[in-house]
């Protein structure tokens, strides 16, 4: 008999069933959770503890070959957590990148059970499985960068749409993707001549077509094929004071469409220079609320080390300029670019200061929390083990105008945080890191506790300081199975590979083979991955979405 | 049984020889022999043909002896040590590179690879500044001033300059060698000078002094000297004007700085020029990597613990000290007191003192051939030659990885494999390491 587990007298918060604290029995059969147990099982007694479904994070940077530059340019950040060996664990080291291992059991250790990475270069996809193969505990997938594939460009501008939606297709099937990621469209083909765009409608140099088309075009891709999570979009201009002008274009150029705009803080600036800068929460917000075709995660800024990581080689060159900071540059044949600059938030910096403020202006005026969740853009806002500080920040208005007192002084006159006394509920936590991002992500058997859903439960000591609540979690379940007690990891899992299933195009071969042999420098043969390299796998069914 | 002739051949193989990885090969094998390779270079080649010369027989202290009692062995030496050391696995495939950091992890040993005594000095200056690049596509597709310095491609990197550098076309570059400028920099004429347009010799260990001369020049300074390393001014002067002249710049260098006096703080150097000339034009640069696989390793062990080489698991975590763990220091201050050598050749390689340690202590050699570290080893365990006999997966120089097919079969089982019946012996060695289970739950 398989093992089967009952979950006794804890108080259930399930946003998608609408259960709100209620006090519920939970039965988990197979790695699934039933409506009743068949036989003897297991008891785990909650009395008094909150079981929420597994956490989702539907934009992390975990695994890619950008991620594992970002460990081995920073010897210096992994000795602030060293994580010793434990029988059947592995050792690692943290904190802003941590290495793979550590990676999984950290998530775990907070109750995150699904994880998304959130940028993989096609070419580096192979890596970035390995990687992911290496992360144990949670359930994961990743999102292929397709803003500045050159590929896609040339098709655009011959205007043949068809075409880049076959493309597409080949690449998600032949790379097992979960997603398709834009990173500042048109201005990463740019930077490969060390240039960028400034505006939707600005020409991409030799290709003539515009960050506009790209957006345009790709997201009616995503739509065709029906994939589960919506196309996700870094706009252009990320961190730049100004830029919610180019964010809020970039929403409307695809009025009516699903779309995720990621790390939306990071875009949400006013302003000229970082003088002058502004929150434009306000208005990003009031469109977000009009508009229910989008969501958002936030990118929170966290105070403390962070390690930035984009395949927005433009900003980051910027940034190592403005901070003198080391500067890590990848620009990848065909495809995309990335970099890498180490860099810290201080409380006592303005600009710093007012980014945190600006994060949670984004998640207390965003009305609906059914399409904000909770991100740092790990480890670009600073790492994921800051999140239950977060949740702490969003349920604790008392804590917030502490800390606004802490930061820098100019703040207080710069943004409507004193006035927005709203206080996230447990129930809208819930949302926000697992009911809402599962279905953003089309996952229907995740971030909730109904039967057929996957067996991945957290359970927490419900505590009045929210942060020591949610750090570590008293039980985790992964497919039904206890694998963590009392926050800490007990026994590792592999956790599967979630990937979209689109069919092949084999079609495409013949005119790919020739494109590949002019411009990459990998034979067309060697560039899929077969699914035996996925040894845990789980394949999402595409089609219109929910 | 079948006794007809088998002819096949074997499409899209990557080579394991260096870190050009070309993975356009046409193996012909004839009844499970290696008969001809297309495509390949001359070092590539060598590699498939002549891979059943030389082969390693299993044995413990020189005698004959089954596979399965030289793991045993192995373990038993691996389980007792105190400060072991594994090394080498440059030769051989992600999954084998994965098993042996579990091994190490498990035992508690000092890990390094043979990154140690080539490049890691760069991946030290990496560590320092960071380092502009890009994949070798983008020099294909784009480069148009292409500057080798300390490198020689032409012997060490054949085919390097006609796949991605030199004479190739591609997307903004059709003319291929039309289209570029090609530089070489280095103490000495090499067959990488006859394929530059411009060969400047400097003097020996004058890198780092050339490098900060150029970027004073690139930040407008002018210098109140006639010459520097060996060269005259003016000549830094106009190769400063080219480099920012050049819509798309790329610097390799190779180990004739990073094993020269100054090491890393070279590529420091290198790599800051590289930096400023951004402010410019795109410049970027990247070392010519890569014996073997040696790229991988760097990868695999980066994320799992976080660090490139010379990593020290003795207190249960993964600490890095090039210097306290980098393998030549180890051995030539005689620290460790085993060692498991996989997939390279140690002592063949290494300082005298570095080697007469390796003789001195309990040690076990993994490889396909016979070497130096064979003919000395206590325990000899031949493998299946990783992109030859097993299949695995190898990173290119640029850190792109691609596919290892197995073309022929081996009688020997694969690194990977042994590395993990190693750890099962190891394992069962240590009953106390079993995973520790929570108390069992009620039941009702």
């Amino acid at each position: 008999m398989a093992s089967a587990i009952r979950i006794k007298g804890g108080r259930v918060y399930d946003p998608l069933h609408g259960l709100n604290g209620v006090v519920k029995d939970l039965c988990v059969e197979d790695g699934k959770i039933v409506q009743e147990c068949h036989g003897a099982a297991e008891v785990i007694d909650a009395t008094n503890l909150v079981i929420l479904p597994g956490g989702v994070d539907i934009h992390t940077h975990i695994a890619s070959p950008a991620v594992n530059a970002a460990r081995g340019l920073r010897p210096e950040d992994h000795r602030l957590l060293c994580c010793p060996r434990k029988p059947g664990l592995r050792s690692g080291v943290g904190f802003t990148v941590p290495s793979t291992f550590t990676t999984g059991y950290l998530y775990a250790q907070l109750g995150y059970t699904t994880v998304m990475e959130a940028a993989t270069p096609p070419i580096g996809t192979r890596h970035t499985h390995e990687e992911l193969n290496d992360i144990p505990m949670v359930d994961k997938g990743c999102y292929l960068l397709m803003g500045n594939n050159e590929f896609i460009l040339q098709y655009l501008k011959s205007g043949d749409l068809e075409k880049i939606k076959r493309y597409v297709a080949w690449l998600l099937h032949s790379l097992k993707g979960f997603g398709l990621k834009l990173v500042n469209p048109g201005g990463v083909e740019q930077w490969k001549y060390g240039k960028d765009v400034e505006g939707l409608d600005e020409k991409v140099n030799h290709f003539d077509v515009t960050p506009r088309q790209i957006l345009q075009a790709l997201t009616w891709v995503n739509e065709e094929l029906g994939l589960p999570h919506s196309i996700h979009i870094h706009a252009n201009r990320l961190g730049v004071p100004g830029n919610y002008q180019v964010t809020l274009e970039t929403m409307r150029a695809l009025e009516g469409k699903r779309v995720h705009m990621a790390h939306v803080q990071f875009h949400s600036y006013g302003g000229e220079d970082y003088v002058s800068f502004t929150s434009k929460a306000k208005e990003m917000a009031d469109y977000i609320n009009g508009h229910p075709n989008v969501t958002v995660d936030v990118g929170q800024v966290v105070f403390g080390d962070a390690t930035t990581i984009t395949a927005d080689g433009p900003w980051q060159y910027r940034l190592h300029k403005l901070t003198k900071n080391k500067w890590y540059n990848l620009d990848v044949e065909v495809e995309t670019g990335s970099g890498i600059v180490p860099y810290t938030y201080r409380e006592k910096n303005y600009v710093n200061a007012l980014q945190w403020a600006i994060g949670l202006e984004t998640f207390l005026l965003i009305k609906d929390p059914w399409r904000v969740f909770l991100s740092t853009d790990h480890p670009n806002g600073g790492p994921f083990l800051y999140y239950p500080w977060i949740i702490k920040l969003l349920m604790d208005a008392e804590f917030r105008s502490q800390m606004l007192k802490r930061v820098h002084k100019r703040v207080l006159s710069h943004t409507m945080l004193p006035h927005l006394s709203r206080e996230y509920s447990l129930y809208e936590i819930a949302i926000i890191t697992r009911a809402g991002p599962a279905r953003a992500l089309g996952l229907r058997n995740k971030g909730h506790l109904g039967p057929g859903a996957d067996a991945d439960i957290a359970i927490y000591v419900d505590a009045k300081d929210k942060e020591e609540m949610f750090e570590r979690a008293a039980y985790v379940l992964k497919d039904g199975k206890i694998v963590v007690r009392d926050g800490e990891v007990v026994e590792s899992c592999p956790g599967r590979t979630i990937f979209a299933e689109v069919p092949g195009d084999d079609d495409l071969l013949t005119e790919l083979r020739d494109k590949f042999e002019k411009y990459y420098t990998v034979e067309i043969g060697n560039f899929p991955i077969p699914l035996e390299d996925l040894p845990f796998h789980q394949a999402v069914p595409t089609g219109r979405p929910v | 049984m079948t006794v007809a002739k088998e002819m096949r051949v074997v499409k899209d193989v990557t080579c394991p020889f260096c870190g050009v990885t070309c993975d356009d090969l046409e193996v012909h094998v004839e009844d499970g022999k290696i008969r001809d390779v297309k495509n390949a270079c001359v070092l590539g080649k060598d590699t498939f043909l002549h891979h059943l010369e030389g082969l390693a027989t299993p044995r413990i202290d020189g005698k004959p002896a089954s596979i399965e009692a030289c793991i045993e062995a192995a373990a038993d030496i691996l389980a007792r040590a105190k400060y072991p050391l594994i090394y080498g696995l440059d030769s051989t495939e992600l999954h084998a590179h994965r098993k042996a950091i579990e091994l190490a992890d498990l035992i508690g040993a000092n890990i390094d690879h043979t990154s140690s005594v080539c490049h890691a000095p760069s991946l030290q200056a990496v560590q320092t500044v960071g380092i502009p690049s890009c994949t070798v596509g983008e020099v294909k597709n784009r480069a148009d001033l292409v500057i080798f310095w300390g490198a020689n491609p032409a012997e060490a990197h054949p085919r390097h300059p006609t796949r991605y550098s030199v004479t190739v076309k591609g997307m903004f570059t059709p003319q291929g060698r039309k289209d570029r400028t090609v530089i070489h920099i280095d103490v000495r004429r090499t067959p990488t000078s006859r394929m530059a347009d411009t060969f400047i010799q400097i003097k020996p260990h004058s890198d780092y002094e050339v490098f900060s001369t150029l970027t004073a020049l690139v930040n407008g300074h002018d210098l109140d000297v006639s010459e520097v390393g060996g060269v005259p001014l003016q000549e830094w002067r106009d190769l400063v004007e080219v480099m920012k002249g050049a819509k798309f710049g790329i610097l390799y260098w190779g180990m004739g700085l990073t094993m020269t006096r100054g090491k890393y703080l070279n590529v420091v150097a290198l790599l800051r020029l590289c930096q400023e000339l951004n402010r410019f034009t795109k410049f970027l640069g990247a070392p010519l990597r890569g014996h073997g696989n040696v790229v991988g390793m760097a990868q695999v062990l980066t994320w799992q613990t976080g660090f490139p080489f010379a990593v020290n698991m003795s207190r249960g975590y993964p600490r890095f000290n090039p210097g306290e763990f980098s393998v030549a220091d180890l051995l030539g201050r005689g620290e460790v007191d085993a060692a498991l050598i996989i997939a390279a050749d140690a002592i063949g390689n290494f300082p005298a003192k570095a080697a007469q340690h390796l003789k001195s202590i309990p040690l076990i050699a993994v490889d396909p051939k016979e070497s130096e570290t064979t003919k000395v080893a206590q325990v000899v365990i031949p493998a299946a030659q990783a992109a030859v006999a097993a299949e695995g997966v190898a990173y290119r120089m640029d850190h792109i990885p691609l596919p290892l097919k197995k073309v022929v079969d081996s009688p020997y089982p694969s690194d990977r494999e042994i590395l993990d019946r190693i750890i099962a012996r190891v394992l069962a060695k240590r009953p106390d390491d079993g995973a520790k289970r929570a108390a069992p739950l009620p039941r009702g």
